[in-house]
């Protein structure tokens, strides 16, 4: 196991390199003179001049990404370019919020999906099956936004039995803090929930089969034994890559979510950063995004580990 | 377990057995009206080519039958006088690898891969045991032991994936018998192994079997592992019992053509000579012929054969269904 995870990690370091490469070649993507793109339309020389400097434009781009992947090692991911604040504190500021709502989409997904499929797939044929297939098919068909402004509109605003925006920190008021995120949690998490359960009834229905679930039951074993450990088990293989696939998404989606529950996550800040062309926190955002993305997929692989000890490698 | 057991009656009775498939002919019945008993301690062989209704008849003893494409349509399965076919699931769970046992013919893919088989051992033996963690353990290193894995303590924490076929036939045995059932059914268990080691794992059950007083129910296609390790042989096909008789009649003297045919196949009987596979196959229930099942393969038919289909009967010592039983002298093996 510990060289299965030393192996994975390794493989992390060449990854990081690629994502760093990517968040800082975005500056390059920007047609023209970046330095006049960046400070827009009615821009003065001055200020282009100060775009220029601030980005060190002027020096080649190697030298430019070897300071900046310096920096941004050491925590530092350079200044934004309207505020003057540090991109690492505005991104600090922000994260909180677009944690707890991923985080909690996650958890909200696993505990409806997982469930849902496994009982989709033991009682495959049956007219609960069939129920749970119609209704995961319209939750994978349903894109976020829709659902998100349904339920503001009608749990949150019609019927007022949960706040439909805004954000409290954990710290402030962990109750509030809960309250207020379940609505949008709650978007996000049907689309992940949904494809978790499609995909745990096929991994059941596959396994279910196999002789050792025979041997189980041919043993005595109890259904909570034959189901939930020896099938679930070995079912969960394509559940967890499912999961950490939804990591990456969520991130991506919370940007909607984020907009119509009015959540002060770095999704939003983010659609602001990409209006007003903040070149260093887009490039801070991304990397950032893209390490943890990097890291979610290498500890997914790891967790093959623990449900497929064939792969651990003695 | 079961308390009172009445004196004389068998450990296991099996009546008119019925169990149907669905398929695209409707529900078909692939074992049909199959009785037979086991007595305690007794080792019974069931053989039949492939698709005669074996392995279903073994499945259907452990009510492991079900779900939407399989059901016992009649019969009874009366373990100590209890019958099994009424049982609720709850109530066939603490028959199930307590009472009897089953290992299968698959032992590569027979343990689940994701947990050591230490853990997996410990599960069934607590499952029906009162038996602490520490007990169990200790227990499963002793029946490791006993089924004849070396080192046992080691092997405690392997995974399946580190064991070979044999290894791993050996741990199902162990797992089976971790609660001394009364009776042990063993569906082709050496059919995936090599043959040095299909010899091993049958000297093992025998040796198993002597030690825990149990019954079995060898489940083969395999006469000449019936030969060896069997008190009585139970021959099936196409979902019928056809003959049964102790191994000791039923060898030198078969009865039906069908037995006949199979013991004439007996490889290294004769030497030199190419063996004479049975011609034709086993017939499919939505096509079974006229009269007599087996008559369309059968060397020794007559017109009646194809006219009408034979009652088993009982003749005291044997049971046999054939027309032609009394005025056949068919060839044997071992006289």
């Amino acid at each position: 196991m510990l060289r299965l995870v030393a192996r994975r990690l390794l493989k992390v370091i060449p990854l990081l390199l690629l994502v760093t490469v990517i968040a800082f070649g975005l500056l390059n993507l920007v047609p023209g003179d970046p330095a006049v793109q960046i400070a827009g339309e009615f821009a003065t020389e001055e200020q282009i001049e100060a775009i220029r400097t601030e980005l060190e434009l002027d020096r080649p781009w190697l030298s430019r990404y070897g300071s900046w992947l310096s920096d941004a090692v050491r925590g530092d991911l350079g200044d934004s370019l309207f505020s003057g604040v540090s991109v690492r504190s505005q991104i600090w500021d922000r994260l909180p919020a677009t944690v707890s709502l991923i985080g909690w989409s996650l958890v909200l997904s696993a505990l409806i999906g997982i469930p849902a499929g496994t009982v989709a797939g033991w009682r495959e044929g049956s007219a609960l099956d069939r129920f749970l297939t119609v209704g995961t098919t319209i939750g994978v068909a349903i894109p976020v936004f829709v659902t998100g402004l349904v339920l503001a509109l009608v749990v949150g605003i019609k019927l007022g039995w949960l706040p439909a925006t805004g954000y409290v920190g954990i710290t402030e008021s962990p109750w509030q803090w809960a309250r207020r995120l379940i609505l949008p949690a709650f978007a996000l998490a049907l689309t992940g929930a949904a494809e978790i359960a499609r995909q745990t009834r096929a991994g059941v229905i596959e396994v279910k089969k196999q002789d050792f679930v025979r041997v189980a039951r041919a043993n005595g074993l109890h259904t909570r034994q034959v189901l939930g450990k020896h099938t679930l088990k070995n079912a969960m293989i394509p559940v967890v890559t499912v999961v950490g696939l939804q990591i990456g998404r969520l991130f991506g989606l919370s940007v909607l979510v984020e907009q119509i529950f009015n959540i002060p996550g770095l999704g939003s800040r983010l659609i602001t950063a990409v209006f007003e062309n903040d070149v260093p926190f887009i490039q801070g955002t991304v990397l950032m995004l893209g390490t943890v993305i990097v890291l979610v997929n290498a500890g997914v692989d790891i967790s093959y580990g623990y449900f497929n000890p064939r792969v651990r490698g003695s | 377990m079961s308390e009172g057991r009445a004196v004389g009656v068998p450990l296991l009775q099996v009546e008119d057995l019925t169990v149907e498939f669905v398929t695209e002919h409707g529900w078909l019945p692939v074992v049909d009206g199959v009785s037979f008993e086991i007595g305690r301690q007794e080792t019974i062989g069931l053989i039949g080519e492939s698709g005669c209704g074996k392995s279903v008849t073994a499945m259907a003893i452990l009510g492991l039958i079900g779900g939407p494409s399989g059901r016992v349509a009649r019969g009874r399965v009366l373990l100590d006088g209890q019958d099994l076919l009424v049982l609720e699931e709850p109530e066939l769970r603490e028959v199930r690898g307590r009472r009897i046992a089953m290992i299968f013919q698959e032992p590569m893919t027979s343990i689940d891969p994701a947990f050591t088989i230490g853990k997996q051992i410990i599960e069934v033996l607590r499952r029906h045991l009162p038996l602490s963690r520490a007990q169990a353990k200790q227990r499963a290193i002793d029946l490791l032991d006993r089924v004849g894995i070396p080192d046992p303590h080691r092997r405690f924490d392997d995974y399946p994936h580190q064991l070979s076929g044999g290894m791993r036939q050996r741990v199902l045995i162990a797992m089976a018998l971790s609660c001394e059932p009364d009776l042990l059914i063993a569906d082709e268990p050496t059919t995936a192994l090599d043959v040095t080691v299909q010899a091993q794992v049958l000297e093992l059950l025998a040796g198993l079997q002597e030690e825990l007083g149990m019954a079995v129910l060898l489940v083969t296609h395999d006469l000449a592992v019936v030969a060896e390790t069997c008190d009585r042989t139970i021959v099936m096909y196409a979902g019928e019992v056809v003959e049964s008789a102790d191994v000791t009649a039923l060898f030198p003297d078969p009865r039906h053509p069908y037995t006949a045919a199979m013991l004439a196949n007996l490889p290294g009987l004769h030497p030199g000579e190419p063996l004479r596979p049975i011609p034709g196959i086993v017939p499919p229930r939505h096509a079974l012929p006229a009269g007599c099942w087996y008559s369309p393969r059968c060397e020794h038919r007559t017109d009646a054969c194809g006219a009408t289909h034979p009652q088993l009967v009982d003749l005291g010592t044997r049971r046999v269904r054939c027309l032609r039983a009394d005025e056949l002298d068919l060839p044997g093996v071992g006289r």
